[in-house]
């Protein structure tokens, strides 16, 4: 194993920090800009059913307080000057400050993301290479099919019928939330009991595309001379898919990895809603629905935030993996 | 199922694809399979969306609560719902909904797109720098998270959610379209029009956009199940269509309570509906895609 290049990593990331700045000023900016053109009304958001019973004066000063008059480059301005500090304003649905209710909720979704996208890649691997082995074959017809109607299916209509399969029928596992309704406590058993529902429908969704890109990565390597030549020099079959075929194959497969963090975010907000899990993107239809404007810029930051992350670390993954690339050039 | 042919004439096409393995005849045979299948649903489902509305009048607030909850029969092919409504008929009419939504945002988008591609190609230098710097960041923003935002800032409506649709999805296409451009500009009969003193303009309208309309159009279509997909999540949201217009997405929406007693009907089929015309969709563009660029290969293409 080859030391790391920390240094050039280091560059790249920098670099890249820098270059999303602009990124998510911007896109603040734009969702600011959209709420000042919208017909949303901030006051009304603000006080709520208690706005229906409230005299003019009391709206007046209320707006008067929210400074919703003023120009939305200037609220925008307030706005970042205070994010930057960690104040994100309040949020009207959760009834707490907007970090808080993000710092509550983040570990959850980062839970059900991370399992669910590590089984996704392992299986998709695995389903991908078997696939390729020997294409045109049952198994790799099947793998083909079922991955095309998979990537067809609303990941919110899986869900239901797994909520209706699993939770219903068969009665196995839970169809919803963190922990049992009688317990208290979150403890390490139940999560994990009512983990894999949520998890394993984020994973089948996330699952077709990858299988048929490393299908595609293996099956074209395998056409190639350098496997030609392994099977010429006499290398075991396994060593000739695993060693030479599906270490060339996975090449294009981990640039687009980054590229499916915005799929993974959408698969969460629909996954999350159906299991009543309490992450960040069931906030996120939350806030939309109670048109709650802090929560939702905020979310919409972080999201673009990771997003960004995600194209990075694909980056470095190539520049690591592939040694035809150099992470300085990228 | 209807859908499983399809699937499975898509299966043996990339196998053929492999050089030293091909299948001659066999290719040729589910190629064609795949053409008629996708062509057939594809019609099936425009008629039906065309033609049942007309013949069979859905009053979408008639209530018949004798018949509440039916399992799939013969004089209710797909059950009823929880107010007694034939199933089959509500799939129809949503699909109408979905497919209308999905047309007229897949078609914004593509003009959005294309018009936009377009002039950052024709003009080049700092106009490209900046607009595709702009479709870098505005990508760098999940669709539906974006969606989601924009919807729940100018709803309820269909349009809204045409307008979210159409403003997360003209990305793809610009940057399809302005490498089209950018490719077809350095070819001879550019120079030769600019040369014998054509201006920018006619460059462009005449000599640049007709050549990029094919991977437009495809563009264009493959767009259509996204967007109709992007409909049905926002609607099951309930931050899309509002509850009387029932889209395919509204009809899941619904059906959660009665699923959750036990009825799997009223959310299997409105997610069938979606993912048929999808499928068949998907298998027509990968034929017109292999027609107008036959050395990329149709695959991965959803």
């Amino acid at each position: 194993m080859r030391t790391l290049p920390w240094a050039a990593m280091g560059h790249l990331v920098a670099r890249r920090a820098l270059l999303a700045v602009p990124v998510l000023l911007a896109v603040t900016f734009g969702a600011f800009a959209l709420a000042a053109a919208s017909p949303f009304d901030p006051v009304k958001a603000y006080a709520g059913t208690a706005a229906l019973g409230a005299d003019q004066e009391t709206l007046d000063r209320l707006r008067d307080n929210l400074g919703v008059d003023r120009p939305f480059a200037v609220r925008w301005w307030e706005w970042l000057t205070s994010a930057v500090t960690g104040d994100l304003g309040h949020s009207s649905v959760m009834r707490q400050p907007v970090a808080e209710a993000i710092g509550e909720r983040l570990v959850w979704s980062t839970l059900l993301c991370t399992v669910a996208f590590a089984v996704a890649v392992l299986l998709g691997t695995l389903l991908g290479v078997l696939a390729a082995r020997r294409p045109g074959s049952l198994l790799d017809r099947t793998v083909t099919s079922l991955a095309y109607s998979l990537e067809a299916a609303p990941v919110f209509w899986i869900a239901l019928l797994a909520v209706w399969l699993f939770a219903l029928n068969l009665g196995v596992l839970p169809a919803g939330g963190l922990t049992d309704t009688g317990s208290e406590h979150v403890t390490a058993g139940q999560v994990a009991s009512h983990l894999i529902l949520p998890a394993g429908v984020l994973a089948v969704s996330q699952l077709p595309w990858f299988t048929l890109y490393v299908r595609q990565g293996v099956g074209d390597a395998l056409a190639e001379d350098p496997v030609r030549g392994a099977r010429a020099r006499g290398l075991a079959e396994r060593t000739v898919l695993l060693g030479h075929a599906l270490r060339s194959g996975l090449l294009p497969v981990l640039t687009l990895i980054g590229s499916r963090v915005p799929e993974l975010i959408t698969g969460a907000l629909l996954v999350e809603t159906v299991f009543s899990w309490p992450g960040i993107a069931a906030a996120t239809v939350e806030a939309a629905t109670a048109v709650d404007f802090p929560l939702l810029a905020a979310l919409t930051t972080l999201a673009t935030a990771a997003v960004l992350a995600g194209n990075l670390l694909a980056d470095l993954l190539y520049g690591l993996v592939d040694p035809r690339v150099k992470l300085n050039e990228m | 199922m209807a859908d499983t042919t399809v699937e499975k004439a898509d299966a043996t096409v990339p196998a053929a694809a492999t050089a030293w393995r091909s299948h001659g005849t066999t290719r040729r045979s589910t190629h064609t399979l795949r053409l008629r299948v996708s062509a057939a649903l594809v019609a099936l489902t425009a008629l039906a969306v065309l033609l049942v509305p007309p013949l069979v009048q859905l009053d979408q607030q008639a209530v018949d609560l004798a018949a509440k909850l039916l399992p799939p029969s013969w004089s209710h092919p797909f059950g009823t719902d929880d107010v007694g409504r034939d199933l089959l008929l509500r799939c129809v009419y949503g699909l109408r909904v979905s497919l209308l939504v999905g047309v007229v945002a897949a078609l914004t988008a593509t003009v959005i797109g294309t018009a936009v591609g377009a002039a950052a190609g024709a003009f080049g230098g700092w106009v490209d720098r900046l607009v595709m710097r702009l479709v870098d960041t505005l990508s760098s923003v999940p669709h539906l998270l974006l969606g989601i935002f924009i919807v729940a800032l100018f709803r309820p409506g269909v349009w809204p959610v045409v307008i979210s649709v159409a403003l997360t999805h003209w990305l793809s296409t610009a940057r399809i379209v302005r490498a089209e451009i950018l490719s077809l500009r350095s070819r001879p009969y550019v120079d030769a029009a600019v040369s014998g003193g054509a201006s920018r303009l006619r460059v462009a309208l005449r000599h640049l956009l007709p050549g990029v309309l094919p991977q437009a159009g495809l563009a264009a279509v493959l767009m259509i199940p996204h967007a109709m997909w992007h409909e049905s999540a926002l609607s099951f949201l309930g931050l899309g269509l509002p509850a009387h217009t029932a889209s395919l997405g509204t009809l899941i929406q619904g059906a959660r309570g009665s699923l959750l007693a036990g009825q799997w009907w009223p959310t299997l089929f409105p997610g069938l509906f979606l993912i048929i015309p999808t499928l068949a969709i998907a298998g027509l563009a990968g034929v017109w895609r292999e027609r107008i660029n036959p050395r990329r290969r149709s695959e991965l293409t959803l």
